[in-house]
């Protein structure tokens, strides 16, 4: 069994609504250090150990549907648990 | 003309859809599940509009992923009629028919309101009963409709007049280059966040959107009735 742990993020080319939205009312609030937020996504994921690569099996989940390539990026920490 | 509409779990807009084909068009409209694996008995496809899967992970993605995706991908590929509005646009980006992504708006706002469109191309299947460059009316009902894509894809459709409909009067969710609609190269596959099917009587205060579904009976009618 492993766990695994997606972090999704948006390419520096793409807007980013919602980081925008928050770096505004952070600044605002006076927290002015504030360069920069931008939003993106963490997702958690067991998946059963097989013959088949996990790493390739994870890049496989994200490229069909966890993460949109064209606008995101993603990395990921795999977690192999054993004994559960 | 048959035309086929997709419903999956979360579209709302099927039964207004059904009813500006069935009623005002008085064509043929029937609904399709997303497990559907045959489309060849029909002319048209919509994609309706509304929240389908509740838009999990990003809105079309599951959609893009059922069964009837492939059958709507080859009748795209066999020149056929292809339509989504709001929701299916999303779900037709998603599966690759048509190119760029859909932000949330830019206010994070869900805007629900007639906005004024230029109808940047009349050339497509979906635009013949327009001018080019008409003004129009139709609504929006959205809060992911902030179209995306790249300088390279951006000249791209301008090179090719896929960018049919634009923003006229205000832009409602930061879309780039004010885009509301666009198809595919061949014309036969437009996507928009805009919903025709909310326009379509006096009843709703205008009409502008029935020219869409008129649009695409007349090539029909040219195409295939006659042949």
């Amino acid at each position: 069994m492993y766990k695994v742990k997606v972090f999704v993020t948006l390419k520096e080319s793409v807007i980013d609504p919602q980081g925008a939205a928050a770096t505004k009312a952070l600044q605002q609030s006076g927290l002015t250090e504030l360069q920069e937020v931008r939003v993106g996504k963490y997702m958690e994921l067991s998946i059963k150990k097989t013959d088949r690569n996990v790493e390739e099996a994870v890049h496989d989940m994200c490229r069909k549907l966890l993460v949109n390539e064209m606008v995101e990026d993603y990395r990921f920490e795999i977690e192999e648990v054993v004994g559960q | 003309m048959k035309c086929a509409i997709v419903v999956f779990p979360g579209t709302s807009c099927e039964q207004d859809t059904y009813q500006a084909i069935s009623v005002t068009l008085g064509e043929k409209a029937e609904f399709l599940k997303h497990d559907a694996t045959n489309l060849e008995e029909y002319d048209a496809i919509i994609l309706p509009g509304g929240t389908s899967y509740g838009d999990a992970v990003r809105p079309g993605s599951i959609a893009s992923m059922q069964p009837v995706m492939k059958e709507v991908a080859k009748a795209a590929e066999a020149g056929k009629p292809v339509l989504g509005i709001g929701n299916g646009f999303q779900v037709l980006i998603e599966a690759g028919l048509l190119p760029g992504a859909l932000f949330r708006n830019e206010s994070l706002r869900f805007v629900c309101k007639p906005v004024q469109l230029k109808v940047g191309s009349n050339e497509s299947w979906f635009t013949s009963h327009f001018e080019k460059n008409e003004i129009i009316s139709i609504p929006v009902a959205h809060g992911y409709g902030n179209y995306y894509c790249d300088e390279a894809t951006l000249a791209e459709m301008k090179e090719n007049n896929q960018i049919i409909f634009i923003y006229a009067s205000e832009n409602p969710n930061g879309s780039t280059a004010d885009i509301a609609g666009i198809s595919n190269k061949k014309g036969n596959v437009l996507g928009m966040m805009p919903h025709p099917e909310r326009a379509v009587d006096e009843l709703f205060g205008n009409t502008d959107g029935l020219n869409i579904f008129q649009s695409i009976l007349a090539i029909w009618r040219e195409s295939y009735a006659n042949a």
